[in-house]
């Protein structure tokens, strides 16, 4: 394997790693918060409002590691700066 | 595949360069501008009011009573930040249903640009209600120890915003290029309606932590005067 085939590999492979370990992990994080917030409702539906926006924030924080992943593996896959400057080496000579 | 519409440049003289974001920035400001001074000509305090009046008094305070909510009552001095904020987040997300438009949020500089906003402006707030002295004091609670990371959590939430509305933007718009060719009609649209939700959460939580990190900052020396109101009144009382 040349240098190339080896950047292209390991980008394609993480890219995979990354989207699929860290949208598990923050999912977990997701249905354990939504789990107790639903938890919360029922017993105090009078506190929904305070509960509702906490949740809706907290989600937000725990879903932008999700995020972050997507935009390294969508980095990785469109706009690959090792891949780019593997082409420019290489496609010189 | 362009990963963001920064690298679509329509036109370039020297060193300017005019790419789309910028494009379709402008025209939404515009837009919104010129929307709300048509409305705002002809305002009625009584009698029968325009139908375009009542949906922006509804939009107006339903986003004052959200401020008011996460712990600003003087929500009409946030107000017009937090709303600027949100409605152009809205809006740009609201327009992805017209066909080739590129929501601006979705690229990273535009939104970079909206936390530095929210990153200026917090500390701003944050003097002007309490005083440089006291609101730099903030930053040492509750220990000294705690300086560094108190900064460091400022300048991580700041990039925190910057790429969780990025991401949720381009995502939608990127979801939507690669199901065109592979299933072109129906998941398209179906995909589109979600990034219709998606697009309004993430400009309700955007302007929500921009609240909170202005409510953080303004009322951190609150309770600590609530207790000492107290004490004396243990002392004298």
């Amino acid at each position: 394997m040349d240098s190339t085939t080896v950047v292209a590999v390991v980008s394609i492979a993480s890219a995979g790693l990354t989207i699929g370990i860290g949208c598990m992990c923050p999912a977990l994080g997701e249905g354990r918060a939504v789990a107790t917030a639903l938890t919360s409702l029922a017993q105090q539906p009078d506190a929904s409002s305070t509960i509702t926006r906490t949740l809706f924030v907290g989600l937000a924080m725990i879903e932008s590691l999700a995020i972050y992943c997507f935009v390294v593996s969508m980095i990785l896959i469109f706009a690959n700066p090792f891949w780019s400057h593997v082409i420019s080496q290489t496609g010189g000579k | 595949m362009n990963l963001t519409s920064d690298q679509v440049v329509l036109w370039h003289y020297g060193f300017m360069k005019l790419n789309e974001t910028i494009l379709t920035t402008w025209v939404m400001m515009i837009l919104m501008t010129l929307g709300a001074r048509l409305i705002t000509r002809k305002l009625l305090s009584e009698g029968v009011i325009s139908r375009w009046q009542g949906a922006l008094e509804i939009i107006v305070t339903g986003i004052e009573k959200q401020i008011r909510d996460v712990g600003l009552s003087q929500a009409v001095k946030y107000l017009p930040f937090l709303g600027t904020l949100f409605l152009f987040v809205a809006t740009c997300s609201l327009c992805i249903v017209i066909p080739g438009f590129k929501p601006p949020t979705g690229s990273l500089s535009t939104t970079a640009a909206l936390a530095l906003c929210v990153f200026v402006a917090v500390p701003l707030f944050g003097i002007s209600e309490q005083g440089f002295v006291s609101y730099l004091k903030t930053y040492t609670q509750p220990t000294i120890i705690m300086l560094p990371f108190n900064i460091i959590s400022e300048l991580s939430r700041t990039l925190a915003l910057a790429v969780r509305l990025f991401g949720n933007m381009m995502s939608g718009v990127m979801i939507v290029g690669i199901l065109l060719t592979i299933t072109p009609f129906l998941f398209p649209i179906v995909m589109t309606a979600l990034g219709l939700l998606t697009g309004m959460v993430q400009a309700y939580i955007f302007s929500i932590l921009a609240g909170v990190y202005i409510a953080a900052a303004t009322q951190s020396a609150k309770p600590k005067l609530n207790r000492h109101a107290r004490n004396k009144k243990d002392l004298y009382g």
